[in-house]
């Protein structure tokens, strides 16, 4: 589903990914973990078209990403849902429009609108707030919103981005659950995190980059000691 | 359709909710287009004059020796009638001649009668459809022996041509230069309400919204501002000049030989030009104003 090859990207001479490779197969659940700085982000930016490699191939399904037009970008990006640790929602519509836009954009009826929106709502558990305003909701409930806008035409692919990050513990399990079951039916999942306790309780696939390498790849722990420690070196699973 | 709608819905929102700046555009572009317009009537006029002048002195008059016969007169007729670009050659007489100049004079033409005898030249009168021609009518008829010598207003239509010409030129000048600020107006005011939505226009970008879907809104906004900017335009300027040709068309038309466009047929054409600027107007100030916002 995506495919790293051999990607390098720099900023100003400073390392972003260096020579990166890495499948992630279609369907699978992914935790992406490592220190702040050490290109995570760099890594979804180059999934999404947001940042452009310096040298490597990028495949996303059907997309060659770094050969991808910029007038292709969208189609790209339609068949990836993000989903941030800010939520992104916009304040002045209403949970059922924020949804709703997501689907305005691709110029969907509003009879298809609103058939699929309160079904999308439903399966993350807010089709009561539907009404209401991002600023009324709960932050868990606003990252359902997101989720919900995310996942609401039928992407391949969802990154989730420190999804849980604003979370307290109770509701970060909640949207664990939730991405759980978005990739159960068959959504590749992708998510970053800082969250320790997460990966190590959810049994998924983990990898851990530090200074732009992909450190380790494997099944398991989040497997990185504390910060102070950090220059150890890499640990593997 | 949907889409046209979905823009519009977006674009009036917009105006809406940024009235100030909205209405301070309009009025910018407002102001623009008047001066445009006033540019445009002048320009449009002044042709129309030169025009009515040309017309006037499109002939050349030969004028004839007294001792020339009316043979030889013909001759020379037929000898200009030839000429590449000639239309028409007609002979007038000397009393012909002093008829009209009587006519000219009008009140005054009494005085003419004191005279004795006329000493007004029969005359051939050449009509080119050209300057060049003339200069070749002129040219062929002082060779003649029967003539006595030639006049024709070249120098008088070219003062003219020259004049209308570089009102034209200053004219355009000073239209583009005031498209190009019109065109800044527009791009800044929507840059407001681009950075208003930007987080919005952020969120697009991420759930996979084209370009054009984004520029969309922004765009039918700057073109509804320059369209109600034309409409305003439009109304003054008809209003305006109407007054303008009712009170002094007549006195133009004995002045200067020549009638002012009428305001209907002119302000016509001004309004189609007024809509096209407009919407051109809005729409690249809208197209610049997003340009940084689209490059990722």
């Amino acid at each position: 589903m995506i495919t790293f090859k051999h990607v390098t990207k720099t900023y100003d001479g400073n390392i972003g990914l260096k020579d990166v490779s890495l499948n992630i197969d279609d369907g699978e659940f992914v935790f992406l973990v490592g220190p702040s700085g050490a290109g995570k982000s760099t890594f979804i930016k180059l999934i999404v078209k947001e940042l452009d490699a310096d040298e490597g191939e990028i495949h996303v399904g059907e997309y060659r990403v770094d050969k991808l037009s910029s007038r292709e970008v969208p189609q790209l990006r339609r068949k990836v849902g993000m989903v941030f640790q800010d939520f992104r929602l916009l304040p002045k519509k209403t949970v059922f429009e924020n949804v709703a836009f997501a689907m305005e954009i691709l110029h969907k009826s509003p009879k298809t609108i609103r058939r699929r929106v309160p079904e999308v709502l439903k399966m993350v558990g807010i089709e009561d707030k539907r009404d209401r305003y991002p600023q009324e909701l709960s932050a868990g409930e606003q990252q359902r919103v997101a989720i919900a806008r995310a996942i609401v035409n039928n992407p391949r692919v969802v990154i989730a981005d420190e999804p849980t990050g604003n979370l307290d513990p109770k509701t970060a399990d909640d949207i664990m659950h939730l991405l759980d079951t978005i990739n159960m039916s068959g959504t590749t999942v992708v998510m970053v995190t800082h969250a320790k306790d997460i990966v190590n309780r959810w049994n998924k696939r983990v990898v851990a980059i530090e200074h732009g390498r992909i450190v380790r790849d494997g099944f398991g722990s989040y497997g990185f000691r504390e910060k102070t420690e950090k220059k150890g070196g890499r640990h593997h699973a | 359709m949907r889409r046209v709608f979905y823009n519009l819905k977006q674009a009036l929102q917009q105006i809406g909710r940024n009235k100030g700046m909205s209405a301070a555009s309009v009025f910018a572009i407002t102001a623009m287009m008047l001066i445009l317009g006033l540019f445009f009537i002048i320009s449009v006029n002044v042709n129309v004059f030169t025009e009515v002048v040309k017309s006037d002195y499109d002939t050349v008059e030969v004028y004839l020796k007294d001792s020339t016969t009316e043979t030889q007169a013909a001759q020379i007729m037929e000898e200009l009638k030839s000429l590449k670009g000639v239309s028409k050659v007609t002979y007038r007489t000397k009393d012909q001649a002093m008829k009209i100049m009587k006519k000219r004079w009008g009140d005054s033409g009494y005085l003419l009668n004191s005279l004795g005898s006329n000493p007004l030249p029969n005359s051939v009168l050449v009509k080119v459809s050209n300057l060049s021609t003339a200069n070749t009518v002129n040219k062929t008829a002082v060779k003649n022996k029967g003539v006595e010598n030639t006049t024709y207003y070249k120098q008088t239509i070219d003062k003219v041509t020259k004049i209308t010409n570089t009102i034209q030129i200053g004219a355009l000048v000073i239209m583009l230069f005031l498209v190009v600020v019109s065109v800044v107006v527009v791009s800044n005011t929507i840059k407001l309400t681009v950075f208003a939505r930007a987080r919005e226009i952020e969120i697009m970008k991420v759930v996979g919204a084209t370009n054009w879907f984004i520029r969309g809104p922004f765009l039918v906004e700057g073109i509804v501002i320059g369209i109600i900017s034309a409409l305003i335009s439009s109304g003054i300027t008809y209003l305006f000049y109407g007054k303008i040709v009712a009170r002094a068309g007549v006195k133009m038309m004995t002045m200067l030989g020549s009638p002012l466009v009428p305001a209907g047929y002119l302000c016509g054409n001004l309004v189609v030009i007024f809509l096209a600027l407009g919407i051109g107007i809005g729409a690249c100030g809208s197209i610049i104003s997003m340009r940084r916002f689209l490059d990722a």
